[in-house]
């Protein structure tokens, strides 16, 4: 979970680019290939969980001399 | 007096050779409020500029309408320069424009091109010093009022492309005596408390006066300074600020800021499915490829008749052995003929052939006598036949 963190998504999806061209260019022995394939399996997967993980929230912050109180915000109509 | 009769005709072109012939109307200034304006599809522009109690029709040609710094619209006060001149078919006079500005703007027009120079020369607008907006943002700073269409527009947007997305607004004054102020304030606030990972700065259409907070210096430099990336939508698609020109990103609107900031989940959720999916079929083509090869391999004669080889070695070298075995019996066939030969030679050549037809050899003390001189009287003698021998003695 610490790794997802850290995780850069745009380096990974590049990542996860490199491995797919590796697999289909296909020159690889089997395995680098499976050792790849796990890698990649693992990287796209957490990818998945970040997205997953996230969860809506939309807020206003709101600064009162020192502190700054974050609340959840609902746009007014017009 | 006698008044004789013109045409219509007539009358209109008198008028206008009389106006024509005015120099103050030649070349005019006049200032007013836009109204009933219409962009002709030819390119020319109709309208008519009015005041508290009067009006005049008035047109621009296609001609100087490219010249324009603004796009003119109902109820903008302008100064428009030109000449008056009758149109005779109709019978109006109208002003030709020549140029146009917005009335009480020229100060601020100024301001506007000397600050941008300055700040142009100072290299703020510069390329290189443009930061990365983040793929995939966790948190999104929204500077903007909290009322009105303009936070609306990036919620809904944002939600749409990812439903799970993280936006924070800091509500900020956009307009106004001191707007530039705090809103300078909030890009550092964000900054400092590391609020979020880039900053929308938006604000909805408006005048030149309207938008001018984002013409300011302390947004400028603060834009520049600011740490996080910043998107800048300001306006209209057609306004351009100098925030927009400092901003790492310009987005021409509101909603078009929140596409650039928020990645479209279910896009990126599908590639992250592709790749999974080549994954899988390329390392599958992988295996299939060894076990064809091993197949074929197992296929092949070796695997299939392993004793096959030892046996057509096993044929060859028996082939061999019996070529030794026949050469040798040639050999000796050819020898045991030769012995043939050699046994009948000899066999001609024996004395015992001629001891058979009746003759005899003497010998004496086991030497053959070859000559009757060598025997005397009763010398012993023997006297070999060809079935045996005796002895005799010489008489």
């Amino acid at each position: 979970m610490e790794e997802n963190k850290d995780m850069n998504f745009e380096d990974t999806m590049k990542k996860l680019e490199e491995i797919a061209n590796e697999l289909e260019k296909g020159d690889l022995d089997l395995d680098t290939s499976v050792t790849k394939f796990e890698e990649g399996m693992k990287l796209s997967k957490q990818c998945n969980k970040i997205l997953e993980d996230a969860e809506k929230r939309i807020s206003i912050l709101i600064n009162n001399g020192n502190a700054i109180e974050e609340q959840d915000f609902v746009p007014k109509a017009e | 007096m006698e008044y004789k009769a013109i045409t219509v005709t007539d009358l209109n072109k008198y008028i206008k050779e009389k106006i024509a012939g005015d120099e103050t109307l030649n070349n005019i200034l006049v200032k007013g409020e836009i109204s009933n304006f219409k962009l002709h599809y030819t390119g020319h522009m109709y309208f008519t500029l009015k005041d508290e109690s009067s009006l005049i029709k008035c047109i621009m040609f296609k001609t100087y309408t490219s010249n324009l710094k603004f796009t003119p619209k109902d109820g903008m006060k302008i100064m428009a320069f030109g000449t008056v001149s009758v149109f005779e078919r109709d019978g109006v006079y109208q002003l030709y424009c020549k140029a146009m500005q917005e009335d009480g703007m020229g100060s601020l027009y100024t301001a506007y091109e000397e600050l941008k120079a300055k700040l142009e020369k100072e290299g703020l607008f510069s390329q290189a010093h443009k930061k990365k907006i983040p793929y995939m943002p966790k948190v999104i700073g929204v500077l903007t009022s909290n009322t009105g269409a303009v936070i609306r527009d990036i919620i809904n947007v944002s939600t749409r492309r990812n439903p799970n997305v993280y936006l924070r607004l800091l509500p900020v004054p956009v307009q106004g005596e001191g707007a530039a102020e705090k809103i300078a304030v909030g890009i550092k606030l964000m900054n400092e408390k590391k609020l979020a990972d880039v900053i929308i700065l938006a604000r909805g259409g408006g005048s030149l006066e309207d938008l001018w907070p984002f013409n300011e210096e302390i947004v400028a430099r603060t834009i520049y300074d600011s740490e996080l990336p910043i998107i800048s939508a300001v306006g209209h698609e057609t306004d351009f600020t100098i925030a927009d020109f400092v901003a790492d990103l310009r987005a021409p609107t509101p909603s078009a800021a929140a596409e650039l900031a928020v990645p479209n989940i279910a896009e990126v959720k599908l590639k992250l499915d592709t790749y999974q999916n080549r994954f899988r079929q390329s390392l599958k083509k992988k295996t299939e490829l060894m076990r064809l090869r091993y197949e074929k391999c197992m296929a092949g004669r070796v695997f299939r008749e392993p004793l096959q080889k030892i046996n057509e070695n096993y044929m060859l070298i028996d082939n061999v052995v019996k070529k030794m075995q026949n050469s040798i019996i040639t050999k000796y066939k050819d020898k045991k003929l030769e012995a043939i030969k050699i046994y009948s030679k000899l066999d001609a050549l024996s004395p015992l052939k001629t001891l058979s037809r009746g003759y005899s050899i003497t010998e004496q003390e086991g030497k053959i006598v070859k000559s009757v001189a060598q025997l005397k009287k009763d010398n012993i003698i023997t006297l070999r036949f060809e079935d045996g021998k005796c002895n005799a003695k010489v008489l």
